[in-house]
């Protein structure tokens, strides 16, 4: 019997006419086979859309139903144009948009100043408890006395691993932490009538972006700090910069070159001398545990980064938690609700947690609630599982890793800076520029290719075709490894094939998105 | 417990590597007189099994909604999540990735952020919206700092029924700002006073806040107080900022229809937990006119070397990294994952899901304020004032003590406007959505006229 005559009862598919397929199906079956899955763009939702399909049932309604008790000029004249989709297919379109993803948990993320560390699984379990996740947050004090007294623990623990005598939660993210701090210093200096005389901030030229940002925020207004040829603070530019003008300097330790400020302390003493206050961007944070604790060296006020250091995951993009930790002097003015303790005055003996309102030198609120609860919960989660002795180890390895990778690629790219790191170190991709015209964001697209992120790019900006590699303390010493080989090659390639590297990304499911014309004619939204 | 692969063993031959004998070599630029030289003050560190232990004592300690059935809302709603979105969104590849910095292995996260900016701008019917803001209350701040950035006078108008936490954190933005904030009261049936807008419209205006449904859960006219405020200026009005109640939306009258500028609400009603207020979600759109003022990221459409279509962060030239000092925000971090969230949410609902969803929640309010105002003593502060699925309470009896009998017997009753401070209309706050059966209702209803006449109720 013939293999090619079909099965009796297999019909040849009618072509055309009624149950026909669509060409955009057509098309979209030859994109597939062309690229492979992972690499076939994804239709927007919308595009999916099928009128009538449904993702989601209610019960029936209970109540008796009837026109909606709103007056009609009030109603919703238009519905929204959302897509009409099954469960399946949403499932479907976000696993696919899912796997186009580089993440931590897939391989090294070694993004400079953003320590991608990987985020312990117990944190989720932590905050999906049903008695935390399930929380409203005006809920009496009374019904919430262990998330309240989670908080108070949490603030202590920070206070521990950085010195500071109190700290507040509410921030949301690094930069509203350091908004937040900033006001605080405000408010400091407007308590003791020097609030108009003081609103100038001085910060060094290698300073994070949201530095200067939240500085004009707070209404002050910044003046940046020349760097010396080490890549520090230069005692004498500051000094001079330093008057009774000054709010507050703005430090990052270890700063983003990976390098300690080693005149810290002198740093801080000239500055009170002067009548202002000492903030540090806390982003390095990895670096300094149970090295040095920031308070103790003179600074007065520091935002931590909970998903950078404290492990809780980045999310896309966030959300993160960025609490601030404050001097004595500084605590009256804390954002409001304080969370208070009273020994042994709940039930059985036990604390009684309450909420402090009544705080009149308090700056406000920054958010409208506690904070990003969920955050703050995976990051006690983590900081109880490590504690004192784990989280010293952290920090630690995350030196210890990035002076390793350091040590393996320092012989291929141009090293600006000290051959010594703290938790990152900067390279410049200077030298593949000059000699082969390969400039650092192709070595940042040729990485893409290896299976790896891309360090941070052309930040900070004092370091031309910078390359910023901070791998932290969860990598093993084969991934080190490899990304050794990877930079070392690239490097390589640089001058003997440099257009591989200037072509790069190859294997990436897109290749070099155009962004001047996604900024000059903004598509940021679909349209039906 | 210990993430760090390298044991001390480990670590020594990392050092040897390195070219170091030990790991305080490698401290050279960290002056000896500045190191710790006692051990981080906290407890040695445990195993997973006693941390998550520890934590379910703590949250055992905690009355959630597994234990309290809720009818308090005042910006967070107990809305019911569709299992496919923890399933989603806890994905590593959505968790374990950051801001997409990276276009090419960040497909994934900048695809779902454009969805989203396209919901969003849908739901709030405004021509765009940014990737997201920390929560509802910094939303509506960053539209305030906007208004006056892209108005020439010093002055917000702010209407009475915003959210006080709201309304404390605009004070909180504005204190190191020239920006003057001024309160527009409520009228006696809850609703902006209308009068005394026009009245303050006579001095020079750069924004106008208006909350909808308003937090007392009063529908305003929208549309007539927008004319209002449109009608005020001279070449360039006010803006008009809207803070909103997504899951409204379904039936209300987004912003947009009303003739808002920008578009600003809490989004966690969109699929997020409760989660003691965090993280949450701030959605911002406006329109088009100010899109390049916008606050915070923004994900764009564009084609690749080779055609195909993709996605990048865009706009940066506003954003902090670039811009510095001169920067439209400071943020960086965002609300991310909170954002994809709510795409999953608002994918599964589709445009049908959000209109019943917002139908019984709205019918079910209903009920229940009609049972409620039946118990003597028990009034609906603005009897005369529709409203969507929250509604304020004059109460007999202190809103406190009533809250702490309804939690005695399992219910959290609404939120007690006291707390609040200063002079708030009315007692309780009390919210519906549609996770509350009748028999829940009715039964809620029952044990509420025992609690307020301060008995246990049989």
């Amino acid at each position: 019997m013939s293999t090619n005559k079909p099965a009796p009862d297999c019909r040849e598919p009618e072509l055309g006419g009624a149950g026909a397929i669509g060409d955009e199906v057509v098309s979209r079956a030859a994109t597939v086979i062309a690229s492979g899955w992972s690499s076939a763009p994804e239709p927007l939702s919308i595009e999916m859309s099928r009128t009538g399909r449904r993702g989601f049932y209610l019960p029936a309604l209970d109540v008796p139903d009837g026109e909606d008790h709103l007056p009609g000029e009030m109603r919703r004249a238009k519905a929204p144009a959302w897509p009409e989709m099954s469960e399946n297919e949403v499932v479907r379109h976000f696993i696919r948009l899912s796997a186009m993803n580089h993440h931590v948990d897939k391989a090294l993320y070694p993004l400079g100043s953003c320590t991608m560390k990987y985020n312990p699984k117990m944190n989720e379990v932590a905050a999906r408890m049903p008695g935390l996740a399930g929380l409203h947050p005006l809920q009496p004090a009374e019904t919430i006395q262990g998330a309240l007294e989670l908080m108070w623990m949490l603030e202590r623990q920070l206070a521990a691993v950085s010195g500071f005598d109190a700290v507040s939660l509410q921030p949301s993210a690094g930069a509203q932490g350091e908004l937040t701090g900033l006001m605080v210093i405000r408010a400091w200096h407007e308590s003791r009538g020097e609030g108009e005389m003081r609103k100038r901030v001085l910060l060094p030229d290698s300073a994070h972006g949201t530095n200067p940002a939240s500085v004009t925020l707070n209404g002050y207004v910044t003046e940046e700090l020349k760097s010396d040829e080490s890549g520090r603070v230069d005692l004498d530019t500051l000094e001079h910069a330093l008057g009774e003008d000054v709010a507050c300097l703005m430090i990052t330790n270890p700063n983003t070159l990976g390098l300690f400020e080693p005149n810290i302390d002198r740093i801080c003493e000239l500055v009170h001398a002067a009548g202002g206050l000492v903030y540090m961007d806390g982003a390095n944070l990895n670096a300094l545990m149970g090295i040095v604790r920031p308070a103790e060296v003179g600074v007065d006020v520091m935002h931590f980064n909970l998903h950078k250091t404290f492990s809780t995951p980045h999310g896309g993009g966030g959300p993160g938690a960025g609490p601030i930790g404050v001097t004595t002097d500084l605590e009256p003015f804390l954002p409001v609700p304080r969370v208070h303790r009273d020994e042994g005055d709940g039930e059985a003996g036990h604390d009684r947690f309450d909420l402090e309102w009544d705080r009149p030198s308090s700056i406000g609120k920054v958010h409208a609630s506690f904070g990003n609860f969920g955050v703050l919960v995976r990051a006690w989660t983590y900081i109880r599982a490590l504690g004192s002795d784990g989280l010293a180890d952290v920090s630690r390895a995350a030196v210890i890793n990035a002076n390793y990778l350091l040590s393996k690629v320092t012989d291929h790219y141009h090293l600006p800076y000290s051959d010594r790191c703290m938790h990152e170190f900067v390279l410049s991709g200077c030298l593949q520029k000059s000699q082969h015209g390969v400039a650092t964001t192709d070595i940042a697209k040729r990485l893409l290719d290896y299976g790896f992120y891309a360090p941070t790019v052309y930040f900070p900006l004092i370091v031309p075709e910078a390359i910023m590699i901070e791998p932290t303390e969860t990598e093993t010493r084969e991934s080190l490894d490899l990304y050794a080989q990877a930079l070392i090659e690239i490097a390589r390639a640089a001058g003997e094939d440099p257009d591989l590297v200037r072509e790069a990304p190859h294997n990436t499911p897109v290749r070099r998105p155009d962004e001047v014309q996604a900024a000059k004619f903004p598509d940021l939204r679909w349209r039906v | 417990m210990r993430f760090t692969p390298s044991g001390p063993d480990e670590q020594l031959e990392l050092l040897s590597e390195i070219g170091v004998d030990r790991f305080e070599d490698l401290l050279e630029g960290v002056p000896v007189h500045l190191r710790m030289d006692t051990p981080i003050p906290l407890p040695e560190g445990i195993s997973e099994m006693e941390v998550l232990n520890e934590i379910g004592a703590l949250a055992a300690k905690n009355r959630g909604t597994a234990e309290l059935t809720g009818f308090a809302g005042g910006g967070a709603y107990d809305h019911f999540i569709p299992s496919a979105i923890d399933s989603l969104i806890s994905r590593s590849e959505f968790t374990t990735a950051y801001t997409p910095y990276q276009s090419e292995v960040s497909q994934g996260t900048l695809q779902v952020i454009y969805e989203f900016q396209s919901l969003v701008a849908e739901l709030m019917g405004m021509d765009v919206a940014n990737a997201s803001l920390y929560d509802g209350a910094h939303a509506v701040a960053e539209a305030m700092l906007l208004a006056h950035a892209s108005r020439g006078a010093d002055t917000i108008l702010v209407s009475a029924g915003l959210n006080p936490h709201f309304m404390k954190v605009l004070e909180t933005y504005a204190a190191g700002l020239p920006i003057e904030l001024r309160t527009i009261p409520l009228s006696s049936d809850g609703r902006t006073d209308a009068a005394a807008l026009k009245e303050a419209l006579v001095e020079p205006v750069a924004g106008f806040i208006l909350a909808q449904p308003n937090f007392y859960g009063c529908l305003e006219d929208a549309a007539g107080l927008t004319e209002i405020v449109k009608a005020s200026g001279e070449k360039k009005p006010p803006l008009v900022i809207g803070s909103v109640y997504p899951m409204s939306l379904g039936l209300i009258a987004p912003p947009g229809e009303w003739g808002a500028d920008v578009a600003t609400a809490e989004g966690q009603s969109l699929g997020l937990p409760l989660s003691l207020g965090g993280p949450y979600l701030g959605l911002f759109a406006c329109r088009d006119e100010y899109l390049r003022r916008q606050p915070g990221r923004i994900i764009g459409r564009t084609l690749d070397r080779d055609g195909r279509e993709s996605y990048v962060l865009t706009l940066q030239t506003r954003e902090q990294h670039i811009r510095r000092q001169k920067a439209t925000s400071n943020i960086c971090t965002n609300q991310g994952l909170c954002a994809a969230w709510s795409t999953v949410y608002m994918t599964l609902l589709g445009p049908g899901g959000l209109r019943e969803v917002a139908h019984h929640c709205s019918r079910k309010a209903a009920w229940l304020a009609g049972l409620l105002r039946e118990i003597p003593g028990v009034e609906l502060t603005f009897p005369d004032t529709p409203f969507f699925n929250e509604f304020t309470l004059s109460l007999p009896a202190d809103a406190g003590g009533v809250l702490r009998r309804l939690a005695d017997r399992g219910w959290l009753g609404g939120i007690d406007l006291k707390r609040f401070g200063g002079d708030m209309p009315g007692d309780l706050l009390v919210a519906v959505t549609e996770r509350r059966s009748r028999e829940e209702i009715d039964a809620f209803a029952s044990v509420f006229a025992d609690a307020v006449t301060g008995g246990t109720g049989a």
